[in-house]
């Protein structure tokens, strides 16, 4: 049994244009300390996809599961990483981990709690800051305190949402290595969602390509077997890397994922049964004035 | 610098004193139309003794200046506290409950404009066998009058937390009562603030209204007074006297939310 499963998972949003979906067919196992990497469009459902393994949102149809149980809400052994740091502007560095260590923690002491905060800040490098406030920080450094906040909460798996994506490439880089430090030494499972091919493949056990939205789905999963520890520069260098880059780029820049030209057409059936007859022609305003005919309006949607 | 230092001077003492003789022109102007209008020496002179002696107390309305003032403070601060009591909480539930708002906001938006001289009779039959009505009536009024702003922006600024933040205390499974204080309260209080400072203001309006009507000892009440005893000079000076104290109650607020305004 996978560690997380998602059972032909679809997902959409109504909003003014009606219905549209934003994730259709999503079959996905991960196991138990594996590090596995979701690349795609922006845009094509990514976030949607974490929020889902997070337990923020539900799925329409299928299924979540962790641990062969359906995920019901959000759980700090879900840590996740957002996008866009999310850390409380009104805490300091020490303050944003604290309040997750304090859920997490509980039923230690308050001087293990503090040791436990201090363990994590000194683990991503930002112990030099630990009383600022996250609008004294750099990108860099916010995204380090919200990954360790995240590990902080002691997670079975660790949800990365686009964390490098806002950054610099050179503290993109820097973090990339941190992660993977900080993987290699915990070995928790990690999934990590990102727009960037050679980020998961220096990263990532297995790399899963996400075709573009609407209704993306998940393409063939595409294994990293290049040894580990790697190394950036050396990696540029090994066939496999490019092979796997090809793999995936490949798929999503292949004619099965681009979304077809189509064109919406009305078709109208014409009534093929006579006239209904019992249905009386009516004088009153308001009422249907004639016998009703069973035309029916269709639509029909051609590929170009 | 020095140029700095002058541009400062002309900016912030030279123009706005130009401001002021342009108003005293034109009060001079009226008196020399008007006999009944004081003009400024004169009612420097007929004023001068409330100025002098701020403290004294001479009698139930023949009062110094800054002690009528204290009075009409402390009932606004009485009564403004009382407004924020009920208000905060309630812009909260209209935040964070559509129900609520659905059930609430209409009723809320027909008693917003109401004047504070239709709330202080209802004040006076609802606290009729306290032992103070009027005082209480006083009180009711402010708060009632003030609450609003205070609501509405405690609400508008629920309704903008981002979702990022509300999604942190989910995944921290934070309780109801941290994610209150630490995440709910942080996050609406550059709002909050917004509301406390526009609710003084309409507080500091309420309390003159209201003195007018009980002829309370305050400064609203003196200036009824002295209307009603021909003494157009005090009335002048009244008038001065509470615009003076609502700009610097206002200035004072907005010390206050700017320290707020970090988030």
């Amino acid at each position: 049994m996978a560690f997380i499963e998602f059972k032909n998972v679809s997902k959409g949003y109504s909003g003014a244009q009606g219905f549209s979906p934003v994730l259709k067919d999503i079959n996905l196992q991960i196991e138990e300390g594996e590090f596995v990497a979701i690349v795609g469009y922006s845009g094509a459902g990514k976030t949607t996809l974490i929020s889902l393994i997070a337990g923020l949102i539900k799925p329409d149809i299928g299924q979540v599961l962790m641990n062969g149980k359906e995920i019901q809400g959000a759980d700090p052994e879900r840590g996740i990483v957002f996008q866009n740091y999310s850390l409380l502007p009104w805490l300091t560095v020490y303050e944003n981990i604290r309040l997750a260590v304090d859920e997490v923690l509980s039923d230690k002491t308050k001087e293990e709690q503090d040791a436990h905060t201090l363990k994590y800040i000194k683990m991503v490098n930002v112990s030099h800051a630990r009383d600022r406030f996250p609008k004294e920080l750099s990108g860099g450094m916010r995204q380090r305190v919200s990954v360790a906040r995240a590990l902080a909460m002691n997670p079975k798996v660790l949800l990365l949402d686009e964390p490098l994506s806002a950054l610099d490439a050179l503290t993109r880089a820097t973090l990339q290595d941190e992660i993977k430090n900080i993987w290699e030494a915990e070995k928790k499972t990690v999934l990590l969602i990102t727009n960037d091919v050679d980020e998961g493949i220096l990263l990532a056990d297995r790399i899963i390509p996400l075709s573009a939205g609407p209704g993306a789905t998940l393409g063939a999963p595409v294994q990293v077997n290049i040894a580990r520890p790697r190394d950036r520069k050396k990696i540029n260098h090994e066939p496999r890397f490019k092979e796997i880059r090809k793999e995936v780029n490949g798929y999503l820049l292949g004619l099965g994922t681009k979304p077809k030209l189509t064109l919406e057409k009305k078709l109208v059936l014409p009534a093929i049964e006579p006239e209904d007859l019992d249905h009386p022609r009516s004088l009153i305003p308001g009422a249907t004035v004639a016998p009703i005919r069973s035309n029916e309006v269709k639509k029909e949607r051609v590929e170009l | 610098m020095s140029e700095q230092f002058e541009k400062k001077i002309k900016d912030y003492v030279i123009l706005p004193l130009f401001g002021v003789l342009c108003f005293m022109l034109l009060w001079c102007l009226i008196c020399s139309v008007t006999d009944n209008l004081p003009n400024p020496i004169k009612m420097w002179q007929k004023s001068e003794l409330f100025i002098y002696e701020p403290f004294a107390k001479r009698g139930e309305m023949d009062q110094g200046i800054l002690r009528f003032t204290g009075l009409s403070i402390s009932l606004v601060g009485q009564g403004y506290l009382v407004a924020l009591i009920f208000g905060t909480p309630l812009g909260f539930f209209l935040g964070l409950s559509k129900l609520f708002t659905r059930s609430f906001d209409p009723i809320i938006q027909i008693l917003r404009p109401v004047s504070p001289l239709a709330w202080y009779p209802l004040g006076l039959v609802l606290f009729e066998l306290s032992p103070e009505p009027s005082y209480f009536a006083s009180l009711f009024t402010i708060s009632v009058c003030a609450m609003w702003p205070t609501v509405l922006n405690t609400a508008v600024g629920v309704r903008a937390i981002p979702q990022d933040y509300l999604n942190v205390a989910k995944v921290l499974k934070l309780s109801r009562s941290k994610t209150l204080f630490k995440v709910l309260i942080p996050a609406t209080l550059p709002y909050m603030f917004t509301g406390f400072r526009l609710s003084l203001g309409i507080a500091w309006l309420v309390i003159v209204a209201v003195e007018m009507l009980k002829g309370q000892p305050g400064i609203g009440g003196f200036l009824w007074d002295a209307y009603n005893a021909g003494n157009y000079s005090l009335v002048i000076l009244c008038i001065l006297v509470i615009g003076l104290v609502g700009f610097t109650l206002d200035r004072l607020m907005s010390l206050v939310e700017g320290k707020f305004k970090t988030a």
